[in-house]
This record gives structure tokens, sequence and C-alpha cells, in this order.
């Protein structure tokens, strides 16, 4: 059999850049294939599927070298329009790429382009819908759409064209949990029905391998590191070398002192062979320590009874009581418009609720102003690119400080605290424009710390970002959590985060607060994450097998010893 | 959250038209509105357009806003008028009444009066048709039309489609104002002006920097599906001319042009009591 794609000493060098960002690839894909590409962000693997598309070299131009072959043909010669018959590309963004104005003109879009009569359209649209579970929603418009059945159009919308290969660009990035296992469950399901070769790039490995994949790719520095099938790649230690999430069950076993083998099918840890392992993991588990919990009863914020709508009768929250203590690191999860949101803006006084007080320090905030609010709760939004508004970061740090009509030494002394808290002293006279996704992120925060909060409340600090990224962002936050004693509450999806850095998780579903425990019990229990569109840990399946109880006694040893395990490097790394 | 003036699917004869004969209906309409000063001509259509408006079952709520806003610019316009040229009127109909003195030698005349008069019911001519058009026709149905009329479509597409993420923009819009309004960059009414429009750029940059990442998304989504590969394209909206538009063309062009036909038999676009 001829592979579907095929890659010979293939490299790929931007414009603007002197280094290739790709090179010597060699790699064959069959048809009827599911592979997996991954690497960390920067490693060259979206430029890597930009080129089957023909993205690169037609729209980003640059130089290649070696030949690349799409089903027998030159994406060069053939052009992004010419390539879009064959590859259909599915992207990150779920909003950016809904172009119609409903579902059903969004499933089209690709076949009005091609001139296909009306009569034709309507037909082949109808079988699409069946095919992706969008039948009943034809005619809605994307903002009455989840975020799942958002990436159901997209997917759908590419399959119009009946091309040959699906290609899937971070599918799981800005999805809930519960949304991101039904896609991998549905790209699996199109995959055999449809007859098509299917390429994944992502990094959230664990998620992705809930259906089988054939092979994964790891990509590191612009070159292919190894090709493997799951099985084996997760007997090796490569992920970790890469700087790749491994499936948390399987980094368990390894503290526990299994050494995995091919053989024992690693993949998924539902069918796995554990029975030589159980004996280990209990006896890790015995020797492991508790976790030991920060207790700490001062409030910080205080929510008693909210409700709210933003049409009458059409609740958005019932009945919602909590309280933050100080110095807490919270998670507020829940699926997309849950709520979680519109819990925030209550707190930060963007709307005002029907009923109920919420407390800060004691005190009812109601008469506050937003701009008084934000002296004690600041808000940090998800993407940096929403708050920055000034071209130097000392400017843009200061500028809460500014308006607010702050002498300019007393400025100038809190915006160097902010920014030496932060790790951006050394930039403070930049521009903004000449700093990374993740350093923007800092300022944006350090543009709230200048302002002493006692609370910061953080829209999704992780959306989009690889390991490496994620960990140097949520330690930086843990850091600042410990040495200022700041109250911490995020909105996330990403239910590592929310095991690994917080104390508690609030739980919203529907407008309720569905539960108030910690991380590790929330994500062993399967009839609340069930309904709040969680996924349970692969540490609960893992402890179940293994006889292990409670389960969520397991994952809280588990954090504890890789937090012990983290500092520890990190103090090696640094007496060397 | 406060969106104005987007269409909303209702079930009426007015929703099933094709937005071809809305379009024309619409262009019609105005051309004769802007031509014609027969009072009575002015009359009848104000009467026609709201029964149209009426049956079309739009509500005030969706188009509030923007009726606010035109009558703001109307009384401008009126206003600017009368100062501009305060005998305009006299001018027109060829006689002079005198009704107050306002100010020196400035009058305030029947016949200046009854001229802007006139304006104003051609302001309210024109208003129903536009709602009803804007509300009842959906945008890439609209797109479509403008297409089949002749107009690229690339054009019409890039029409329809900002239509599309409009809601997508206020949306951030907010948000990016309720999280720079937490940081202490007032937007009320308190701050004084030059203030405020210091302060609108902290809003507008980042709103600026967020759109230009999602055009570029959009642009290379639309790229990636074949936008703009063939000459031609097809419309899943596209409505086909039915009885009920042919009906309405033909009623429209019949109405025009003995509107048009009653204005000008005496020569002139106006209608004048005054002889």
């Amino acid at each position: 059999m001829e592979p579907i794609i095929e890659f010979k000493d293939y490299s790929f060098r931007y414009r603007s850049q002197t280094e290739p960002t790709v090179q010597d690839i060699n790699l064959r894909i069959m048809p009827g294939e599911k592979v997996l590409i991954a690497g960390p962000s920067g490693s060259g693997k979206s430029t890597l599927a930009h080129t089957i598309n023909a993205l690169i070299p037609c729209s980003f131009p640059g130089e290649t070298a070696g030949t690349l072959r799409v089903c027998g043909k030159d994406p060069q010669q053939e052009g992004v329009f010419g390539m879009s018959k064959l590859v259909g590309t599915v992207l990150q963004d779920t909003d950016g790429q809904f172009i119609g104005l409903t579902v059903a003109e969004d499933l089209a879009f690709a076949l009005e382009n091609d001139a296909v009569p009306q009569e034709q359209l309507k037909k082949r649209v109808d079988e699409i819908a069946g095919i992706v579970n969008l039948k009943d929603l034809l005619h809605h418009a994307p903002g009455e759409l989840s975020g799942g059945q958002k990436q159901r159009v997209s997917m759908g919308g590419v399959l119009a064209d009946d091309v040959k290969i699906l290609l899937f660009d971070e599918p799981l990035a800005n999805l809930d949990p519960a949304t991101g296992k039904k896609t991998i469950a549905l790209i699996d399901r199109i995959l055999k029905e449809e007859d098509l070769t299917v390429v994944i790039i992502e990094h959230r490995l664990e998620d992705v391998l809930y259906r089988d994949v054939d092979r994964i790719v790891v990509i590191g520095e612009g070159r292919i590191v190894c090709d493997l099938p799951p099985d084996e790649l997760l007997s090796t230690d490569i992920l970790k070398e890469q700087g790749i999430r491994e499936p948390l069950y399987v980094s368990a076993l390894g503290y526990a002192g299994v050494t995995l083998r091919p053989e024992d099918h690693p993949q998924h840890i539902e069918s796995m062979e554990l029975a030589p392992y159980a004996e280990s993991v209990r006896k890790w588990f015995t020797a492991a320590p508790a976790k030991a919990v920060p207790v700490s009863d001062a409030p910080a914020l205080e929510v008693r009874d909210l409700n709210f709508s933003y049409t009458p009768g059409e609740p958005v929250l019932r009945g919602v009581s909590f309280r933050l203590n100080r110095g807490e690191m919270v998670a507020l999860v829940g699926r997309n418009g849950a709520g979680k949101s519109t819990l925030a803006s209550l707190i930060c006084g963007f709307v005002k609720p029907d009923s109920g007080e919420i407390l800060l320090g004691g005190k009812d905030i109601s008469p506050l102003s937003i701009k008084e609010r934000g002296e004690h709760v600041g808000l940090v939004m998800q993407s940096p690119n929403q708050m920055i508004s000034k071209p130097m970061i000392s400017e843009e740090v200061g500028l809460g400080l500014t308006v607010r009509g702050v002498p300019a030494a007393e400025v100038e002394e809190r915006v160097g605290r902010a920014l030496k808290i932060c790790g951006l002293y050394p930039f403070r006279n930049w521009p903004v424009s000449a700093l990374s996704f993740g350093q923007k992120k800092r300022v944006t925060i350090a543009s709230i710390l200048v302002m002493d909060p006692e609370i910061l409340i953080l829209d999704e600090p992780t959306a989009g970002q690889d390991y490496r990224h994620y960990t140097e962002i949520m330690e930086f936050l843990r850091r600042i959590n410990r040495e200022t004693g700041i109250t911490i509450l995020m909105i996330t999806h990403d239910m590592h985060l929310m095991l690994e850095y917080t104390d508690r998780a609030l739980v919203v579903a529907d407008g309720t607060l569905l539960a108030d425990k910690t991380p590790s019990a929330v994500l062993t229990d399967e009839a609340l994450t069930e309904a709040a569109d969680l996924k349970k840990t692969s540490l609960y399946d893992l402890a179940v097998r293994c006889g292990i109880e409670p389960p969520s006694e397991f994952v809280d040893r588990f954090i504890a010893y890789e937090r012990e395990h983290m500092r520890r490097a990190e103090q090696e790394g640094g007496a060397q | 959250m406060n969106r104005f003036l987007s269409y909303e699917k209702k079930d009426t004869w007015i929703h099933e038209l094709s937005g071809v004969t809305k379009l024309i209906f619409f262009l019609l309409w105005s051309l004769t509105s802007a031509m014609t000063y027969d009072t009575r001509v002015l009359l009848v259509m104000i009467a026609v357009s709201l029964v149209v408006l009426k049956m079309s079952r739009t509500q005030f709520r969706q188009v509030s806003f923007v009726f606010r806003a035109i009558l703001v610019f109307m009384v401008l316009n009126v206003i600017a008028i009368f100062v501009i040229s305060p005998y305009e009127g006299c001018r027109i109909y060829g006689s002079r009444t005198d009704l107050v003195r306002l100010w020196g030698s400035c009058w305030l005349t029947k016949e200046q009066l009854f001229y802007l008069f006139n304006i104003v019911i051609k302001y309210f001519t024109i208003i129903p048709a536009v709602f009803t058009f804007l509300i009842t026709t959906d945008p890439s149905e609209l797109a479509a039309s403008m297409n089949r009329i002749g107009i690229s479509y690339k054009l019409t597409y890039a029409l329809a489609i900002s239509l599309r993420y409009i809601p997508d923009i206020q949306d951030e819009y907010h948000r990016i104002k309720n999280a720079q309004e937490a940081r202490g960059i007032e937007m009320s009414g308190k701050a004084k002006l030059k203030d405020r429009i210091v302060r609108t750029a902290s809003i507008l940059f980042p709103l600026l920097f967020t759109t230009m990442e999602r055009i570029d998304t959009v642009s290379n989504a639309m790229e990636l599906r074949g936008f703009g590969k063939k000459k031609k394209r097809t419309w899943y909206s596209a409505r086909p001319l039915k009885r009920n538009d042919y009906l309405v063309l033909i009623l429209t062009v019949l109405f025009c042009a003995v509107s048009l036909f009653i204005t000008y038999r005496d020569g002139s676009r106006f209608w004048n009591p005054f002889q």
C-alpha cells in the first residue's frame, strides 16, 4: 500500500528566521491510520501540520527542502485551495472558524465555494449533519451553541468536502474535559465510518489516548524524536525528556518503581496489565506520606445565597454560597456555560445579583463600584491581549495606579515591587511586544498585583499552554500565593491544574454549586464528575484496580509526592 | 446584552419574501421618497410603511436605539436647514405668510414650517422601511440577494460575515471594558471628557488586537475551505422568487411610478397648498 502522507528529508524555514523550524523529517502515514503528533510549544509540530494543508508555504512563505507528497500530490503546487479538497483542517479556535450565520450555512460553506447547486447542497448538509449529530441544530446561530457543538460543526464543515485526511490542530484546547472526551470518541467513530486518515496535533496526550491511536510521533526542536505505537512510547522516558505530560497513571506507576513494558498495553488504564504491579503500587501508597492540608479559617471572601438572572425567570445562578479563606488557592470548575464566568462577574461587580450577599473580609461589598472592588479583587483575563493597552511594560503595570492618581514616585516603587515578584524587573523598560505569551501573561498579573488586591481571580490561566509553560505559570502563581498570602480563585477546565495546584474545588453545574471539597475528592467521585461534565482522573482507576481504599487518599498522596519530587529537583538544580 | 437592528427569525409573509424583493422594494421606496415633496404622496407612503412594519411584527425594543439616534439626527437636520436658510420654504412655494417674529428681522413663516414638515415626514416614510428591511432579512440571504443582482460575492460575503461577528465583538468589548474598569479606568460620566477619550484607548487597543487575531483565524479558516476559489459561488440560504415576491415587486414598481407621476404632473416636485 502507498502512504497517504509521505515526508522525505523534508525541511522548512520561515522567511523571517535563520534556522529551519522543522528539518530532516522522514515520516510515512498510511491510509486509515490515526496518528498523534505531540511536542512542546515551539517544537515545530504546528508547522509540520500546516505543511500538509499547504498553508505552509502558500500563506506563510519560506524555504522548503526535500519532498512531501499528500495523496500523491505536492501541496506546494496544489495550493491551499487544491489541498482543501483532500485535507480537512479543524482549527483550535472553534469560534473563529465558525463562518456561517447558522450551523447549516457553515456546513455548506465549502460546497458553496465550489458552486454546488443549491438542491445538492441541502442534501449533502443533511447527510453531514447526521454524521456529526447536528440534525436538530441546523438553524441555530453560533451564539446558541456550546463549545463541543461548535467543534462538531467545524468537523462537519470539512467533512462536507469529502476529504481523505482530517487534520486536527489542538482540538481539545478550548473544551471542558467531558466534551473533549466526546470529541475524541467522535473522531474515532468518523474515522472508522468514513474511511479517513486522521492526524491530531495535541500535547494533552492522556486525553487523546481515551481512544486508540496507531502511532505517536514526538517532535522536539524541529526533528522527529520518535515514531512509536503508544504502548511502546509509554514504556520509555521520551515524554518526560521532551517536556510532554505523561498520563498520570504512568507517572504514578513510575513513582512506585514499576518499569512498564509494551506488552502490558499501558495505552489505556482500564485495560492495561496491572496484576504484576498492583503489589508495588500498594506498597508505595502505604509508604507515601499523607498530604498536609494547610488550614486557615480567616475568611477572605464570602458568598451567601447568591441568585442571578440576565432575563427574569431564567436564573443563571441559584442559591450559591461558599467562602474563600485567606491564602487559599481554589478552583472554580464546571462545563462551559455553567455559570462560572457569571460568578466572577458578580464578585467583580460587573453585574448586580438579584439577591444574596458578597462579603469581603466580613464587609458587604454591594455599595462598592467596579473600580472600588478592583482594589480588593483583581481579575486577570484569559488572553493577555484582552488587557494590555500600553506599549511599555512599566507603563502597563502602573496603569491602575496612575489612573487612581497615585504620585509618580510611589507608582514607580510599587511597579518595581510587582515586577520583581513576577520576575519581570530586568525587562521593565522593554516594550510589551518583545515578550513571549507567558511573559505577557505575567505582565497582566503584575498589573493587577500592583494594586495589592486581597483576592486574585484568573480566568483559564493556562489555556492553550503546553506542559512546560503551564508548569511555569502555575509555579509562579503558587509562589506569589506563598510569598504574598494572596487568595487565588481560578476558573479552569484543566483537571491537572485543579488537582495539582488547588486546595479546594467549587463545582458549578446549571447555576448551582454542586460540590465544595478537595480536588481529589471531586475527581474520584463518579456521579459528581458525570453531573458536572468533568473527567475523573486516571489515578482513580489505578487505585481501584490496585484495590486501594479510599482512592481519593491515593490521589492526595500522589500529588504530595509529586510536589516533593519537584521541590527536590528544583533544589538540586539550584545547588549546581 | 443589547444588540440592535439584528435579524430576528419570525413567521410572517414579509420574512418569507426573498431578500432580492426586499432589497429592490427598499431601494425604489427610498428613491421615491427622496424625489417627491408631494405631501399627499408622502402621507400615503407613511401609512403604507407603517402597515408593513406592523405586519412584520417588529417590536419597538429591536429598533429603539437606532430610532432615537435617527430622531436626534433629524432634529439636527431640521435646525440646520432653518438656521442656514430660514426662507427656503418661501422661495420654493413662491409666497410668504409671516407667523411670528423670532429675532431681528427673522420671521417664522407658514411656508418654511410646511417645508420642514415635509422633510420630517420624508424621514418617517423611510424609517419604517429601513427597519422592516433590516430586521426581516437574514444577512446571508441578503448577501446572496446582492450577489444575484450583480454585486461581487466577495463584497457581499464580507458584509454578511461582519454581521456574523458583530455580536462576538460586542461581547468582547464588554468583557474588556469590565476588566479595565476593575483596574480603575472609568468610562462613566464622572470622568472628564479628555480623560475619557484617553481611557477609551485602553479598551480600543485590546479590542483591536483581539479582533485582528480573530480576523487572522477567520481568513485562514475561510481559505482552508476554498473561499474565493471560483468566480461564482452558490448560497445555501438563497431563496427563489415566489408568487408573493412577484406581486410585491409589481406593486412596488406601480406604486412608485404612480407616486412620481402625481408628483411631477404639474412640473414641480413640491405640492403647493399656498396657491
